[in-house]
């Protein structure tokens, strides 16, 4: 190689990292943690030890993240890029891990022993979530995707002497195994129809392509076409398999039941968030023309991916849901609930607008905490109990009032009901929806929006029999009683406070959001 | 700021009952009165300071403060005369209602603490001028209701809170789409006047946006045939759960199809009007003769309130003066009338533990304070002549009659039907439960009406007798307000008309001197005898 090309490309990398320090704290911390591990091997308050300097590994790059210049930039010779979007979803994705390794070092699902191994490997995740929300290269975006699954599907064997570990470790290997190859082949299509691995220079060529099949053969075309739809479709495969949607969705009740608590949690907000960046910048960033002064945008080439994500979004939301209301393991009950939820979200990406991203962002932020807060409930019953059937909730209300009033704050949330927080995510999906009604073509959203509705409403007959079980059924006589840390109390209040307070006063949310939309699109 | 006061008193006191030991119920229930009375207190500032003029301001103690300003949306309140009534009627029942439930002794403090939620829910959606807002207040409802019925009712209260919770949050739902769609098409703004205003829609979509409303409030109402919830809810829930269920949520669904539905979407509303009014008479009749047949007190009580509620629709959709102000002044008949019978159908229950008609009769020598009353909110609630509940009967049969809608006629004749069937059924309810011989010999010893329930009974009998000879200070604030919405509906109805020469004109009443025409002014009503003097 020409020396002086080779100078430009060490010029690039080495001023790209003023844009990288969050992520190499990560990797660094990942690494300190590892070793932390075996420093503190026979300490007794290794737990406590190990989780704090995990949470200053967090804290670090989250102050990196805050001192970092807020331009727009392609980093990396376009492998990823920096953006006021990337970094609204890094900001949740700290909080999500922040929030997991405070949980889990109240757990008891993890052996002291082995709980430095946990916190390595979920700041590994989280670096692999950052490079997920920033990727803007066909490769890089497998990777991220790769180093997301590949540790997960370690952590979620973390149990090893637990049967159903194996069980979700296997299956979430295979599933994740063949979305990702499926994927991978889907961007072998991209890029030898595009010519370009480069996802922000997608748009372009598109554009360029679906120009010349003015003058082509008639068969050829329709041939070409095919194809990009085909590739779209598979590409949309891996992250469907990230968030959970429908069809792609086999993984997650499983994998979510086998899994250590905390670390589901973690899985049903943190890389599902993930999956939404990824698909938001994938989606709007190739696919997508620019958004005009309304804040819509349209299809490039006319390839019919907002509605492909429209039929996805409908059964995802409607599957989950219908399987929900059979379930009595809550563990199983919040991983269909948690499909439903992706189905929600999915009608923002189909929306293909400002508003549409706006709302998968917001809807994003609030169901992290109201999601996490369901399963810390879960995990603080399950402690006391040893058990996650619904059967153990009856007259929680009595047994451990605050428990009992917050999961109902969180499920009431989740359902969509108003003053709850989850009640304007809702409002802000829906929304979003109806600003591409009245434009020429946009009747099936009102059709989708209408499904959603309904979603809503069978929702509500799941999660209220939770509530039903908490409040008007009395206790089993035998029934343990349950017992929360201070420390968990402490947490329960405030994802409660949180979900009250911007329940009825949003600014914050959607001012952050929406200075958040700038995407970089080369 | 007065306003805001009013709805937000009860919540204050619910957060603050929340700190005070849960071990100590006479400290909460005193606390709970003490709230809602002064809640009440202040609410009669609002009563006095109302101006019912024709040329008033339409909403008054208006506030408004953005409140997510990237969306359009504000915390708008404010009353016109009718949410006006409505809120005095839920600020007068609730003190009462907690007062009635000093004899609950389970989870006393999360009892009231729910109840006060509820009052604050209940005043909020009357006061709401923003659609979320309204939103907000019209779900925040069915939380404490929820638990009301489903912790403190009786045995089948499980099957019928949940049933309660989900029939009405489906319908709901679809009223939560159709103002999204309905804010974006009047320049993305939810503040109510804006959306009346400025809400430009097509004929279709008008259509769906007032189905979605209509089903939502239809089945709050309950009209038949969404009413199926409501034997059950009522019938299960604790008496305050009964009281505040039938004295104030019903009336928000009445109130949301004069405040929204109607306004908002008058072509639509005048296209399905027809309709609705059928489904009223029906539920007058059929709510009717369910009661004939039903063996247990709280379950007959409530499909009487099925009937009444037919009623009040029948009279909203007869768009004459009268009717409209019938329907409203029905609505307040209904919350005291029936809110009173579920009160001493409680009473019984807590003396005898059972509510069905067969265990009871002959009782009036062992309890005749309640039977006095009882009989008396009997009459009212059958319409005698001197009872609140003769006014609006007569008012919503009279401007039915006179209303232009086809058919009309026919509609006050059947619906005049129920007035008969409902003398026949509260009349013979009360010859079987406390006339004749004394069947059980456990009702030889009944105590009667302890100086607590007295306190609880007498506000009611006063405001049945008051409303019944002095209709006017009450049916003062709701003219404007009818008025208004006669002006709205006459104009969508000539809209409708100029699209479509040969329809004849279906709004207001066929008597000049009753029924407004449009080139008279707004006060033109003034010339109305008074209702209440007629007999």
């Amino acid at each position: 190689m020409d020396p002086k090309n080779l100078q430009v490309l060490v010029d690039v990398n080495l001023k790209s990292v003023a844009w990288f320090y969050p992520e190499l704290w990560l990797i660094f911390g990942s690494m300190g943690v590892f070793i932390l591990d075996l420093v503190w091997r026979k300490n007794r308050g290794r737990v406590r030890l190990l989780a704090g300097a995990t949470l200053i590994v967090l804290a670090c790059s989250g102050a990196a993240l805050a001192m970092q210049p807020a331009d727009a930039v392609s980093l990396f010779n376009g492998m990823i890029a920096t953006d006021s979007f990337a970094n609204f979803w890094k900001w949740l994705f700290l909080a999500a891990a922040a929030l997991t390794v405070v949980i889990s070092s109240g757990s008891q699902e993890f052996a002291p022993e082995r709980i430095g191994e946990f916190f390595a490997l979920l700041l590994a995740i989280t670096l692999g979530m950052f490079l997920m929300a920033s990727a803007t290269n066909l490769l890089m975006i497998y990777m991220a995707i790769e180093l997301v699954s590949m540790v997960s599907y370690v952590l979620v064997g973390y149990r090893r002497a637990d049967r159903k570990a194996h069980e979700a470790a296997l299956k979430y290997v295979i599933y994740g195994g063949v979305a990702s190859g499926v994927m991978l082949f889907g961007m072998s299509y991209l890029y030898g129809l595009l010519g370009t691995a480069n996802v922000t220079e997608f748009a372009v060529k598109l554009a360029a392509l679906s120009q010349g099949f003015a003058g082509a053969a008639p068969g050829a075309a329709a041939a070409t076409k095919l194809a990009l739809v085909l590739a779209t479709v598979f590409v949309s495969a891996g992250i469907g398999y990230k968030v959970a949607a429908v069809p792609w969705h086999m993984w997650c009740p499983d994998v979510y039941e086998g899994a250590p608590t905390p670390f589901t949690a973690f899985l049903s907000v943190g890389p599902k968030a993930a999956g939404f960046a990824l698909a938001i910048r994938f989606f709007f960033g190739a696919f997508a023309g620019k958004m005009g002064a309304t804040g819509l945008a349209d299809s490039v080439a006319g390839i019919p991916w907002p509605a492909v994500v429209g039929v996805i979004s409908a059964v995802t939301m409607t599957l989950g849901n219908l399987v929900a209301v059979v379930q009595t393991n809550l563990k199983r009950l919040l991983a269909y609930s948690s499909i439903a939820h992706a189905g929600y979200m999915l009608m923002g990406l189909a929306a293909v607008s400002a508003t549409g991203m706006q709302s998968v962002m917001i809807y994003s932020a609030i169901y992290l905490v109201m999601n996490l807060g369901a399963f810390l409930v879960v995990i603080l019953v399950a402690q006391s109990t040893g058990s996650e059937s619904i059967f153990e909730y009856r007259g929680l209300a009595r047994r451990h009032p605050v428990a009992a009033v917050a999961f109902a704050i969180f499920l009431f949330s989740l359902t969509g009901l108003p003053p709850f927080a989850g009640f304007m995510g809702k409002m802000y999906l829906f929304y979003a929806l109806f600003e591409r009604i009245g434009i020429p073509g946009g009747g099936w959203y009102a059709t989708l929006a209408l499904i959603g509705a309904l979603n809503t409403a069978v929702s509500l007959y799941y999660y209220a029999r939770i509530i039903r079980a908490m409040f008007l059924d009395p206790p089993y006589e035998k029934a343990a009683p349950v017992e929360a840390s201070p420390g968990g109390q402490l947490l329960l209040g405030a994802f409660s406070a949180f979900i009250l307070v911007f329940g009825v006063w949003w600014n914050p949310i959607v001012n952050w959001s929406a200075r958040s939309l700038q995407i970089f699109r080369g | 700021m007065l306003l805001t006061a009013v709805i937000f008193l009860p919540l204050l006191g619910a957060l603050i009952a929340a700190f005070l030991p849960a071990g100590e119920p006479g400290q909460h229930r005193g606390w709970a009165f003490f709230v809602t009375l002064a809640t009440f207190g202040v609410s009669l500032a609002l009563w006095a300071g109302f101006d019912s003029r024709p040329g008033a301001a339409e909403f008054q103690f208006a506030l408004k403060v953005p409140w997510i300003a990237s969306a359009g949306i504000g915390y708008h309140v404010g009353l016109d005369g009718v949410a006006l009534l409505l809120v005095m009627l839920t600020t007068a029942l609730t003190p009462i209602v907690i007062l009635a439930a000093w004899s609950v002794t389970e989870r006393v403090k999360e009892f009231l603490i729910a109840v006060l939620v509820l009052e604050t829910a209940m005043i909020g959606t009357f006061a709401a001028l923003d659609l979320v807002l309204f939103y907000v207040f019209w779900e925040a409802v069915l939380i404490p209701m929820y638990l009301l019925i489903g912790v403190w009712g009786s045995q089948n209260r499980l099957y019928a809170t949940v049933k309660f919770f989900i029939y009405t949050f489906v319908a709901s739902v679809l009223m939560l789409i159709a103002i999204i769609y309905a804010a974006l098409h009047a320049g993305g703004s939810f503040d109510y006047l804006v959306v009346r205003d400025a809400l430009r829609v097509g004929a279709d979509a008008q259509k769906w946006l007032f189905l979605a409303f209509a089903v939502a409030f239809a089945v709050k109402v309950p009209m038949f045939p969404v009413h199926t919830w409501l034997p059950d809810a009522h019938t299960e829930a604790p008496t305050a759960g009964s009281v505040i269920l039938a004295g104030v949520l019903l009336k928000m669904g009445t109130f949301g199809f004069f405040r929204y539905a109607m306004p908002l979407f008058p072509d639509a509303a005048l296209q399905f009007r027809p309709a609705i009014a059928v489904l009223a008479v029906v539920g007058i009749i059929y709510g009717a003769l369910m009661c004939l047949v039903q063996g247990d007190m709280k379950r007959l009580v409530a499909y009487s309130s099925v009937s009444h509620l037919g009623f009040v629709m029948l009279g909203l959709m007869a768009l004459t003066a009268e009717g409209l102000t019938g329907g409203v002044y029905q609505m307040l008949n209904h919350g005291v009338s029936t809110g009173a019978l579920f009160l001493l159908v409680g009473m019984l229950y807590e003396r005898r533990h059972t509510r069905l008609i067969s265990e009871y009769g002959g009782i009036a020598k062992q309890v005749p304070w309640i039977a006095t009353a009882f009989v008396v909110v009997t009459l009212s609630s059958v319409g005698l002549p001197g009872t609140n509940g003769f006014v609006g009967e007569f008012l919503i049969l009279a401007g039915t009659w006179l209303g232009r809608m086809p058919g009309t006629q026919l509609l006050a004749v059947l619906g005049a039907t129920g007035v008969i069937l409902g003398a026949v059924y509260m009349l013979w309810l009360v010859e079987r439960v406390f006339f004749g011989t004394i069947t059980s010999d456990e009702n030889r010893h009944l105590p009667d009406l302890s100086l607590r329930e007295a306190f609880v009974i007498a506000p009611m009998i006063v405001l049945i007798v008051v409303m019944g000879l002095a209709p006017q200070p009450f049916l003062a604030p709701a003219r404007p307000a009818v008025d208004r919405l006669v002006t709205r509906m006459q104009e969508a109805d000539r809209r409708l008309r100029t699209r479509d020469p040969g329809r004849p004109p279906s709004v207001g009443g066929q008597q000049p001197a009753l029924a407004l025409e449009p080139t008279t002014a707004p006060g033109a009503l003034a010339a109305m005898p008074p209702a209440g003097g007629s007999h």
